[in-house]
């Protein structure tokens, strides 16, 4: 993207400190919905090819749980929050006291109580983003889906698609205290909306 | 089947196998696994077709195996280089599904069907028949094509392993 061609170092540390204001905000719901501390990483921020993306969750195939927001306003994208069935599994029992067996499919109430943690998680990483920019950031009704990731994220990629083969991809690992189960926040804004970014944080295009 | 004869095709791909050589794409959503098969020759193509049309491009240097306007076109040229005979060939296809249901919704939510449209049109205006399809739903899935017998492969979370 020619957006990038100057400074890019810097424009990418911007949208790392995006991620992790965003994230930092999530976390702390989750910790607070868990009533137990959760750990996150320092965002990674890069352009990744279509390829690629399902890789930094097990691969095209593997199966997620995935919480899908389309989000509209002023600076458009796409946002999920994925997780492996072993964390929904945690995530269901701790609270809500259900236990999931490994391969059970998920019951109604299961995936509704799933999406609305994906639903508070991710609207927190998107009222902070817009607190932070001033930018409108409307997320549209969650969707959930439990099917293979490279199916799931290709729907994330579709408005980098026209542009070409890579997408910029700010992908933020949280993990929960000792457990060893990982969640990721994809948060791929549609390719317009970096210019509105950085010209409501100052950060200086040319 | 050995490693040596599985030919991936990526995302935004396509290629061609002959001689028993397997072409394979994991985690169609949206996107549709259009393959051709010519049953005489024994020659395969496949493609994992993104979007509907080269049309609402911006892309500096063209993927035409993105796109459904170009990438038949493209994989029929590779085919008849391989030694297909056009009048032989078969489609099958697979995908174009939508993944997450929203009411409403604008026309990037209905990208799956808008690529199934698409695909059908341009193999209707090559005169290519489609002899099988798995289309549509809201699940993902992953083919496999045979170029030798041109068994088409289809697997997904839901609903396992079909062969059409």
């Amino acid at each position: 993207m020619e957006l990038f061609n100057h400074n890019p170092d810097f424009k990418m540390d911007v949208l790392r400190e995006v991620g992790n204001i965003g994230a930092g905000h999530a976390a702390t719901a989750l910790s607070r919905l868990l009533d137990k501390p959760v750990d996150m990483t320092v965002p990674t921020v890069s352009f990744v090819p279509f390829e690629e993306i399902a890789e930094r969750v097990g691969g095209s195939e593997e199966v997620v749980v995935a919480v899908f927001l389309r989000v509209d306003g002023d600076s458009p994208g796409n946002m999920f929050f994925l997780m492996s069935r072993v964390q929904a599994a945690i995530l269901l029992q701790v609270l809500l006291g259900i236990e999931v067996a490994e391969n059970q499919e998920y019951t109604e109430l299961q995936l509704s109580a799933l999406c609305e943690i994906g639903n508070i998680l991710a609207g927190s990483y998107l009222s902070s983003l817009a607190d932070l920019t001033g930018l409108t950031m409307s997320p549209s009704v969650p969707s959930i889906a439990v099917d293979m990731a490279g199916a799931i994220l290709g729907y994330g990629l579709l408005q980098f698609g026209t542009m070409g083969d890579d997408a910029l991809l700010i992908d933020t690992t949280f993990l929960k205290g000792e457990q060893e189960a990982e969640g990721h926040f994809f948060f791929i804004p549609d390719p317009q909306s970096f210019e509105r970014m950085f010209v409501s944080l100052g950060v200086p295009l040319e | 089947m050995t490693e040596d004869n599985l030919i991936k095709v990526g995302m935004a791909d396509l290629n061609v196998a002959s001689g028993g050589a397997v072409l394979k794409t994991t985690g169609l959503g949206s996107c549709v696994g259009l393959t051709l098969f010519d049953p005489d020759r024994t020659v395969a193509g496949m493609a994992h077709i993104m979007l509907p049309s080269s049309e609402i491009a911006r892309e500096g240097q063209l993927n035409i195996a993105k796109y459904a306007d170009t990438a038949i076109p493209e994989l029929l040229r590779r085919l008849l280089e391989l030694g297909a005979n056009k009048r032989r060939l078969v489609a099958k296809l697979a995908g174009g599904a939508q993944m997450f249901a929203f009411a409403g919704g604008g026309d990037s939510m209905r990208i799956g069907p808008r690529n199934v449209e698409s695909t059908k049109l341009a193999l209707g205006s090559m005169g290519i028949p489609i002899v099988a399809e798995d289309t549509g739903g809201n699940f993902g899935r992953t083919v496999e094509l045979n170029s030798q017998s041109g068994i088409f492969v289809i697997r997904s979370v839901q609903h396992g392993v079909k062969e059409i």
